[in-house]
């Protein structure tokens, strides 16, 4: 499905096509970027962006954004999803850089969001407890004010790439007699402050992507609170509607079809009758994910004319996510026997990988994404976003 | 990106609104089905007089040259009010196929009165042991002089009753499944050697299984190529048959949230229940895309753009899926009172399940859509 762009905009779907030709690092280029890169080979896509002034679409001009109008934004993000390119670090880029630029402070902006924008700073999301996941005005981490400085004590988790971050922004209460939603704050944390601990979890695919985030009598500074003490809950809202907008994925599903049809191809003659099955089965999520795309095109269009979806967009999480685990499973299933094998990872310690280069990472995508019906508030809760806000249930 | 109607097109929606609110409630609907003839005439004068069946030909052909986008606007309110007058069969394919594949002299002799209501068409190209295959036809038409005589038998031809003509694929030459060989017949209903055994459908219209035993029948279009011209044909339909499922998807949603904010069981609204919660939210996302895909694939027709066809058949397969499950969904949710005859939901879970038969189901079509993109 093509746009029916401007002469100006269709220019500028061209440069960005041809930037990424021309700038995307080779070394990037590997089987599952999300866990075979280095934190360094991370970030050199994030230097290319940013030199060129394209790594942060969504903010606007003053803050460092290139100031794109909607079309353009999607332009962007529909032609970097197609080349198959690893997106900065949303964590960094997508959440706490407009909380900051929104409702933070003039020294807090100009302190956080250069170093963001140039990739200096690594951040991770401290949301979620053992206690507190879609319930997660339940948080029980503690701030406790003490003359300049919070004293932080409290037990983070599911905390993605922390590993790698330099800083880590948290929801902590501040009040605990309140009610559970008007006891929040919004805090920034130094990851090398004494009392910060972080623990690896593996997940079912091998990887070690999330961890724990211990944090005992960690010593804040009073300065690194972003807006009012107790408001953090509305800047949290802010951020995961933020997450949610972006969770269509067609770019990154439509790619991966056409991996799934090569496999099929090359694993199934066309006489077997599972053969069918997989024609069949690969039609009906192409058509799903041609459909999302046709309602993410009608909803960028209305955008542009000042219509906003609101809560509606949880559709994009919902839909996105059931589809590209719809995808995955197909390719996992494609690949018939070595479907059993798994990579090298920290778990599986696989010196030798069985089977076609193109069954190689079938297996760990297959188990990774399953994550995406659980992340970013899971799509059970999505579903009830939907209902309230939108069919007024 | 999205469809950003004109001025007239709006207008054209809120005249068909305003006509069928006024006229075509579900009282009305359910007097005009239960009459005699199955159809309104008088509906069908006033459909005449907004334009309505002038709307998508040509302004050469004497219409009003509102392309497929017009008709999917019209065909979107039919859904809401499940209009049973023969719109498609009349104006979509009929009018379609004369349009383009008639002779200067077809298009002077029919279509002005199509345009004005006076004559009512169906198609008939499903046989026996054709299911949804256009090409498998075994009724067979031979050359006499400047006619041809048509025999054969055609089944479940929506509207037949009704009509003053027919068109008719008929086999000029080949085997019963080729492709070629087919070609299209204009057939007077009335004429001699044509039976009609008459039913009523699932979805309140009138169909005919229709025995033709040496019947005079004038060539439409090139002879040989009627699959083709068929095909294309088709791919119109389906976008209208789309836009009318994704009508009727709206009601039923809206009927079912308003339901479930009434109706009270264990003491309480059943709409305050998660899991009809999130049933209604599938719901409202299904006819979201529906609606999307739709919209796409009836752009795509009016710029007929290349693999239209393929799409064509992709929507309607993901539509027809989509409206089953609303419309199994609604029915569930209403409980008893969706099993009744006396509520609407019922009679939209039938015009819904009637669209998916026709012109091939989801399953003809997604396979359909499959094999387009390995043949590509």
């Amino acid at each position: 499905m093509e746009l029916a762009l401007s002469p100006e905009d269709a220019a500028f779907r061209d440069d960005v096509r041809a930037f990424i030709k021309d700038n995307y690092p080779a070394e990037m280029r590997v089987p599952n970027p999300e866990t075979d890169l280095s934190k360094e080979q991370m970030l050199l896509w994030h230097r290319i962006l940013h030199e060129k002034g394209w790594i942060a679409p969504l903010w606007p001009k003053e803050h460092g954004g290139p100031g794109w109008s909607i079309t353009r934004r999607f332009i962007f993000e529909r032609e970097t999803t197609r080349a198959g390119t690893m997106p900065p670090l949303a964590f960094s880029v997508t959440m706490v850089g407009p909380v900051i630029y929104t409702f933070g402070n003039e020294t807090q902006r100009q302190k956080f969001l250069p170093r963001i924008l140039s990739g200096e700073d690594w951040w991770c999301q401290g949301y979620s407890e053992p206690g507190s996941g879609s319930d997660l005005a339940t948080v029980r981490t503690k701030a406790v004010r003490d003359g300049d400085h919070y004293i932080v004590n409290g037990h983070k988790t599911w905390t993605t790439l922390a590993q790698h971050a330099d800083w880590i922004f948290c929801l902590v209460r501040t009040d605990p007699a309140a009610k559970p939603q008007s006891g929040i704050s919004f805090l920034l944390i130094d990851m090398k402050s004494p009392g910060v601990t972080v623990r690896p979890i593996i997940t079912i695919d091998g990887s070690h992507e999330v961890n724990d985030v211990f944090l005992e009598n960690v010593r804040v500074p009073v300065e690194n609170l972003i807006g009012e003490e107790n408001k953090g809950w509305t800047y949290a809202k802010f951020l995961l509607g933020n997450e949610r907008t972006s969770m269509a994925g067609i770019g990154r599903s439509t790619r991966y079809i056409e991996k799934l049809k090569k496999i099929v191809k090359a694993e199934l003659p066309e006489d077997d009758p599972a053969h069918l099955e997989f024609i069949r089965d690969i039609a009906r999520v192409e058509l799903d994910v041609l459909a999302l795309e046709a309602t993410e095109l009608r909803v960028v269009g209305q955008l542009a004319r000042g219509i906003d979806p609101g809560p509606a967009a949880s559709l994009f999480k919902i839909r996105g996510t059931e589809i590209f685990q719809d995808i995955t499973e197909l390719i996992h299933r494609a690949i018939g026997n070595y479907g059993l094998a798994i990579r090298e990872h920290p778990a599986s310690a696989n010196r030798f990988m069985p089977g076609p280069d193109y069954g190689h990472t079938a297996s760990e995508k297959y188990l990774n994404s399953r994550k995406l019906s659980i992340y970013g508030g899971s799509n059970e809760i999505q579903r009830n976003i939907i209902a309230k806000a939108v069919l007024g249930l | 990106m999205d469809i950003q109607f004109t001025e007239e097109q709006e207008l054209l929606r809120s005249s068909v609104q305003r006509l069928l609110r006024d006229q075509y409630d579900f009282d009305a609907r359910r007097k005009i089905v239960a009459s005699e003839e199955g159809f309104s005439r008088k509906q069908w004068e006033s459909f005449a007089e907004l334009g309505l069946l002038a709307a998508p030909i040509s302004e050469e052909a004497g219409g009003l040259g509102g392309g497929l986008l017009s008709t999917m606007i019209i065909m979107q309110e039919f859904g809401r009010h499940l209009v049973v007058e023969p719109f498609v069969e009349t104006v979509m394919l009929a009018g379609g196929l004369l349009e383009r594949a008639g002779s200067e002299e077809q298009k002077q002799c029919f279509i002005p009165d199509i345009i004005a209501g006076k004559t009512i068409w169906a198609l008939a190209w499903t046989e026996k042991a054709s299911r949804f295959d256009l090409a498998n036809v075994a009724t067979i038409a031979r050359r006499d002089g400047q006619d041809y005589i048509l025999t054969g038998e055609k089944t479940a031809v929506i509207a037949a009753p009704w009509a003053d003509y027919l068109i008719v694929s008929a086999r000029t030459s080949g085997q019963r499944r080729d492709r070629g060989g087919v070609s299209l017949f204009v057939v007077d209903r009335r004429a001699a050697g044509i039976e009609l055994r008459s039913f009523k459908t699932i979805d309140g219209r009138r169909a005919a299984e229709i025995n033709l035993r040496d019947v005079k029948g004038e060539l439409l279009g090139k002879g040989g190529e009627g699959v083709t011209a068929l095909e294309a044909c088709r791919d119109r339909a389906i976008g209208a048959l789309c836009a009318e499922a994704v009508g009727g998807m709206a009601e039923l949603n809206a009927a079912t949230l308003e339901y479930s904010k009434t109706r009270k069981q264990f003491g309480v609204t059943i709409g305050s229940f998660q899991v009809l919660q999130h049933r209604m939210v599938d719901m409202f996302i299904a006819h979201q895309e529906a609606l999307s895909l739709m919209q796409h694939l009836n752009l795509s027709l009016s710029n007929d753009e290349a693999g239209v066809s393929r799409l064509a058949s992709g929507a309607k397969s993901k539509i027809g899926y989509a409206g089953k499950f609303i419309a199994d969904q609604a029915v569930q949710l209403h409980g008893g009172m969706g099993m009744t005859d006396e509520l609407n939901v019922g009679h939209y879970f039938k015009r819904i399940s009637s669209i998916n038969i026709q012109f091939g189901d989801p399953a003809f079509h997604v396979l359909r859509y499959a094999q387009l993109d390995a043949a590509a």
